[in-house]
């Protein structure tokens, strides 16, 4: 399991199929705020498969490396959820 | 007027004996997600699966949850810190100590500070804390709410009539998952001597979503 503070990526790809990482943090940098818990997989529910069950984690952004032209407080962040599966360790 | 001569002119057909336009009727032809979900409803009846008085309870118990029950959580919070530390800790098992029942889903509750503020979206769907504050508003479900939440918050919220120093942090939180967000919205320094009931009718829904902030009285 990840630790708080973890420096993590998400990977970039687009697997067909329901996903629940928005397109918008791939291949971004964010952090580890923490994690919430061992969910079953949407991927594979949202199909009605036997679906496998990961650890979920809210990832902290900041705007600026989410958007180039993010313009005021640089300090701004955002968080998701993210599955285990998306995320490598940098 | 009434319709009591024939040659009249036309122009108030169109209104009622009170002088207002007559609206249309309600009645519209069903789209294809309404059809499939009333025949898929109307089998799961027939299979057995669940009856349509249960149905009916179930969309009683959806009406019946407003944000007064979020706002109580709030006020509750800001008058006991023990209870606070247990919010945050763990939002829903706090909620359900008042009697609120969040089911299946998680609930994170985010705290606005001096310093920082928070806001709540969706980008995926309408992931909403529906248990603690009923039915999202429309605005909420939007392409435009949702997406430009995560890219410019802070256009958003002047938008919504939030003026935040620049200094003042923003963290957008994006519900992708299981969690659903709750605002802990900062309390008024003059509502010091107020008691938690007095409180609990200040905390507006947005000010849980994070859409508004909580004026001093």
């Amino acid at each position: 399991m990840l630790s708080n503070g973890t420096t993590i990526k998400i990977k970039d790809t687009s697997p067909p199929g329901h996903i629940r990482t928005p397109k918008y943090i791939r291949g971004k940098t964010g952090v580890i705020e923490r994690c919430v818990g061992v969910f079953e997989n949407p991927e594979q529910l949202a199909y009605s498969l036997n679906a496998n069950s990961y650890s979920l984690y809210r990832v902290r952004f900041k705007m600026t490396e989410l958007w180039a032209d993010y313009e005021k407080n640089s300090n701004d962040t955002l968080d998701a959820e993210v599955f285990e599966h998306w995320i490598e360790e940098i | 007027m009434p319709h009591d001569h024939p040659n009249h002119d036309h122009d108030h057909d169109h209104l009622s004996p009170s002088g207002h336009p007559y609206r249309q009727d309600n009645d519209e032809p069903l789209t294809y997600w309404q059809l499939m979900e009333i025949s898929v409803r109307e089998l799961m009846i027939e299979k057995g699966k669940f009856s349509a008085p249960e149905i009916n309870q179930q969309i009683d118990l959806m009406d019946s949850r407003s944000p007064a029950d979020g706002a109580a959580v709030v006020a509750r919070a800001w008058v006991d810190p023990d209870f606070k530390q247990r919010l945050l800790k763990n939002g829903a098992s706090a909620a359900e100590e008042m009697g609120f029942e969040i089911g299946p889903m998680h609930l994170v509750v985010v705290e606005n500070t001096l310093n920082s503020h928070n806001l709540v979206v969706c980008t995926l769907c309408s992931c909403y804390p529906r248990n603690l504050l009923g039915l999202p508003p429309d605005w909420y479900k939007t392409k435009e709410y949702r997406s430009r939440a995560v890219k410019e918050p802070r256009a958003v919220l002047t938008e919504f009539g939030v003026s935040l120093p620049e200094s003042t942090v923003v963290r957008v939180h994006d519900s992708t998952a299981d969690m659903r967000y709750l605002v802990l919205p900062l309390r008024p320094e003059s509502t010091a001597e107020m008691s938690e009931v007095e409180l609990r009718k200040l905390v507006s829904r947005d000010s849980m979503i994070g859409t508004g902030v909580i004026q001093e009285t």
